[in-house]
């Protein structure tokens, strides 16, 4: 069985992808609405993701 | 100031128009967009569910088995293996195929454990879209 291994940053931003996806498809009602929210919700993961990167960054020196 | 109008709450439709819908796509990920024809979506929720599942599996992801103690485990476990079983075939198959991770210490481990659970979680998101497209409270 193939198996992966990915750091931190990847597995998030892979979770960051999917979650996105599935949340734009059932939380909308058009489809230019879904790809808006699916967009929007992607970058408030990476926001949040980065910005808690740095924030751990800080409180561990 | 005046008052907002209270939202009325819709009625339940008969579980005869939905039962199946939601049944079938909590078994096939997508497959309740797929029988209402909504292929696009379908395929969106289908790819989502089964990639995360599949990404969960070869990090080697531990499934949670039910298990009562303190109310911490209860939640932890319960609601592991609650999420693990709304991924619907996949969960059954990669159980029938004999798949058993002990569960070890790494974070590729963990983020495996959590990715099998978010398949779940994201299938039922997909479950609750069918059963709208089928109570007519979405197209």
């Amino acid at each position: 069985m193939p198996t992966m291994s990915l750091s931190h940053f990847e597995a998030t931003l892979l979770f960051a992808l999917v979650i996105s996806a599935v949340l734009g498809v059932t939380g909308r009602k058009t489809d230019r609405e879904r790809l808006v929210y699916g967009l929007r919700c992607f970058g408030y993961f990476l926001v949040t993701v980065v910005g808690l990167g740095w924030l751990m960054y800080f409180g561990h020196r | 100031m005046a008052k907002k109008p209270k939202k009325k709450k819709e009625p339940l439709p008969p579980i005869s128009s939905w039962g199946h819908i939601v049944a079938l796509a909590w078994l096939l990920p997508g497959g309740g967009h797929f029988i209402q024809k909504r292929h696009g979506r379908g395929a969106i929720l289908a790819g989502a569910v089964v990639l995360t599942f599949l990404f969960g599996i070869f990090m080697r992801g531990t499934m949670f088995e039910p298990r009562t103690g303190d109310l911490l485990t209860t939640v932890i476990y319960v609601g592991g293996f609650l999420g693990n079983l709304a991924s619907g075939i996949l969960y059954l198959l990669s159980n029938w195929l004999g798949y058993a991770q002990a569960d070890v210490a790494g974070h590729v481990h963990d983020y495996g454990t959590k990715f099998l659970v978010a398949a779940g979680l994201m299938n039922v998101l997909a479950m609750v879209d069918a059963f709208e497209i089928a109570a007519g409270r979405k197209s």
